[in-house]
């Protein structure tokens, strides 16, 4: 595996992913003493799509991390004491410790907008901001995360629709790590590539390697620029597996241990090492700083969040509405007058290209309307030809049509 | 001056502040070429352009959503349901992603979300809703359900500068019933505020949206039977006006809510307990309500208009009260 990026650049790629999973373990250790209020999620194994994507993004693009995703919390600037605090319910956290885990965010300089614990209600959101940045003329790209059980639910169809028709700059990850909690993909959905979803959205996709930092942030940097072209968004399908529960209070005994031992073999830190070794971008020196680095920044951290405050009660009634307390503000990028009367006066016309007619459908689409071509000519379709599409079902069922709709 | 229709005001507004600040846009279903199924942004897309007066595919939740990013973004989005009975499509980015923003890590949602609502108009149980109660129920939210076109207006003026989300319900029976001549050039109507349309003594009768016009046509009745009825118009649900309610009951002693909203869970029930917890040595009488049934809105005629109620309704209700 090759690659663009210089030797910091690597080690950095190390150092967020070392810290993601340092900071987790530490977690742990923390919830099993009862510090840890609420729930805890593990990217275990998953650290180098949070790292390697939100490293392919540039300081004025937008991001919306997901549950297992601090890895890029910690790529856009966040410290461990943010995450340390929400976790624990601390008032020095960056909710005040009006909401927990990696449900926070920061609008204006890091621009993270916090997620919602409902799956998919991301994608919109984020499909918004990318929308409103070039109305703004500010050539940002934005960028969530789902897992694959999030790609099952209305709002991940109805966002992703958006984005494609309005050729909006948005990077999905979908990063699949074979589990919805105790349900395996093969019962949440009849695919085995997640990316094959893009194309009823006629959105670009890609699959990546999941465990491997390097093709993850190569992949995300492409996708990104795509976007960031104008193009139209992109989803990438990142192969992965979530090496613990759902949540830490789940043993998840439903998954199969060779599964776990399969996976592990391929640990994203690992592998990533072994990278760093082969193409000399280290030495065991460098490793040795970088690691006591994070474990004192960590071991700084949880001591501040311990001796950091739970917030006064009466919190709790403050800061239902915003009532002059936060400033709205559009980062003007363009001259405003481009949209502004006379200039954005239009005279409205809604173009339809080939009168929406199959015949005068344009060629590429012949080949996979073969069967609806014969139907749109007023013929019945033939014993012969509804066998070709039912054998074409079953061998690719992305791309061939559905008997019913060529019937129509 | 010519009077100006209830639908001509919202759509006055939505020009106004277009043009007044370019962070406003406007999204929806059908909002751009053909102007909104009921005409209320008709012009805006030629005047605004395609940047500002957005067509999408048919994705309550994906308009929500991407008018929140919008608003994270700087922007002052006003997104429209085509029938309100569709914001049902999007409760969780209304409830779970807008509602909570603030309260939870500082974000404010500058959104408007606007659509027609109520009945009265025969569109049977799927265009009818008055569903405000279940987002009087969500704090962080605003509700807003204005009655007058000078009010509808002002308010829409006010939810579109307001930094939080605001449900603007507007009533589709009063789109071209309800004129009234508008003051020349730029004003806002407070949200938060109720007002007093009409001024009594035996009685206050508390409402909103269509059913302020119901409510004043019966104190109109009452009053050659020689009873006055101060009628108060809510104007905003969320956040109610306590001192206004709070006020007329010190006065009239006797309290009836008006609301086309259905009975069970109702904001009359809300009003009730504000004002037998805050008021209780202030009533001479037990506090009443007229709403519609508890049931779907039915589709013919004859059901619905038992189903609403009506001026004959409040008068029979009003009478009793007032001689308890």
């Amino acid at each position: 595996m090759t690659s663009a990026l210089t030797r910091e650049q690597h080690l950095d790629l190390y150092y967020f992913m070392r810290l993601n999973r340092e900071l987790e373990e530490q977690m742990v250790r923390l919830f099993r003493q009862n510090k840890i209020v609420g729930g805890l999620y593990s990217s275990l194994g998953q650290e180098a799509i949070s790292v390697g994507t939100a490293y392919a993004l540039s300081p004025g693009d937008w991001i919306a991390p997901m549950i297992r995703n601090i890895g890029a919390l910690l790529v856009r600037g966040f410290k461990p004491r943010d995450i340390l605090t929400q976790h624990m319910a601390r008032h020095t956290s960056p909710t005040l410790g009006k909401d927990g885990t990696s449900h926070f965010g920061d609008l204006k300089s890091r621009h993270v907008v916090s997620p919602i614990s409902m799956l998919g209600d991301l994608i919109p959101v984020m499909t918004g901001i990318a929308m409103a940045g070039r109305y703004l003329g500010q050539k940002i790209v934005t960028m969530t995360w789902i897992g694959d059980g999030g790609t099952s639910t209305g709002a991940f169809h109805e966002g992703l629709n958006l984005a494609a028709v309005q050729k909006a700059a948005f990077v999905l990850i979908v990063e699949n790590n074979q589990w919805a909690y105790s349900t395996p993909v093969k019962r949440q959905m009849p695919l085995r590539d997640l990316a094959d979803r893009a194309r009823a959205y006629g959105m670009k996709s890609a699959i990546v390697d999941g465990n491997d930092v390097v093709a993850v942030e190569r992949t995300a940097r492409e996708a990104v620029a795509h976007a960031r072209a104008g193009h139209g968004p992109v989803l990438i399908e990142a192969k992965t597996m979530r090496m613990r529960g759902h949540a830490q209070h789940d043993s998840a005994e439903y998954v199969p241990k060779e599964m776990l031992e399969s996976w592990k073999k391929r640990d994203p830190l690992d592998c990533y090492e072994q990278f760093l070794h082969q193409n000399k971008l280290w030495d065991a020196k460098t490793k040795k700083e970088i690691d006591a680095r994070i474990a004192r920044e960590i071991q700084a951290d949880v001591e501040f969040a311990e001796n950091s405050p739970f917030p006064p009660p009466e919190l709790a009634e403050q800061g239902v509405y915003c009532a002059g307390c936060h400033t709205v503000e559009a980062d003007w990028k363009r001259p405003k007058e481009e949209v502004m009367p006379p200039r954005s006066s239009v005279k409205p016309e809604w173009p339809i290209q080939d009168y929406g007619d199959l015949e005068a459908a344009p060629k590429r689409t012949a080949k996979s309307f073969v069967h609806g071509r014969q139907a749109g000519n007023g013929t019945r379709p033939t014993a012969a030809s509804k066998a070709t599409a039912k054998s074409k079902l079953l061998k690719k069922p992305a791309r061939a049509p559905s008997p019913a709709k060529a019937g129509r | 001056m010519a009077e100006t229709t209830y639908l001509e005001a919202i759509r006055q507004a939505l020009f106004e502040e277009m043009d007044r600040d370019p962070a406003v846009v406007l999204i929806g279903e059908d909002v751009g070429v053909y102007g909104g199924a009921f005409r209320v942004s008709a012009g805006l897309l030629e005047r605004f352009g395609w940047e500002r007066v957005i067509d999408t595919p048919v994705s309550e939740t994906a308009i929500v959503g991407a008018a929140i990013g919008m608003g994270y973004a700087g922007l002052r989005p006003v997104a429209e349901m085509q029938f309100i009975d569709f914001i049902a499509c999007c409760f969780n980015q209304i409830t779970n992603f807008a509602a909570k923003s603030h309260y939870r890590w500082g974000a404010p949602v500058p959104l408007v979300l606007r659509g027609p609502c109520g009945g009265g108009v025969h569109g049977g149980p799927f265009h009818s809703a008055n569903p405000e109660m279940y987002f009087v129920h969500t704090p962080g939210l605003k509700v807003v359900c204005p009655a007058t076109p000078y009010d509808a207006k002002g308010l829409l003026k006010s939810a579109i500068r307001d930094n939080n989300p605001v449900l603007f319900f507007e009533h589709k029976f009063l789109y071209r019933r309800i004129k009234e001549d508008l003051p020349e050039g730029d004003y806002t109507v407070p949200i938060g505020k109720a007002v007093v349309r009409r001024e009594g003594r035996d009685l206050t009768i508390l409402s909103y949206a269509a059913m302020l016009h119901t409510s004043l046509e019966a104190a109109a009745e009452l009053e050659k039977e020689g009873i006055e009825a101060e009628v108060i118009d809510l104007r905003t649900l969320l956040p109610l006006d306590r001192g206004a309610i709070l006020t007329s009951v010190a006065k009239t002693n006797k309290l009836l809510v008006v609301h086309e909203d259905t009975r069970t869970g109702g904001i009359a029930g809300e009003i009730a307990a504000l004002v037998t917890e805050s008021a209780f040595e202030d009533l001479d009488g037990p506090i009443r309500r007229v709403t519609s049934l508890d049931t779907p809105v039915p589709y013919a005629p004859p059901l619905e208009d038992y189903f609403l109620p009506n001026a004959a309704k409040v008068v029979a209700v009003a009478r009793e009260l007032a001689h308890y």
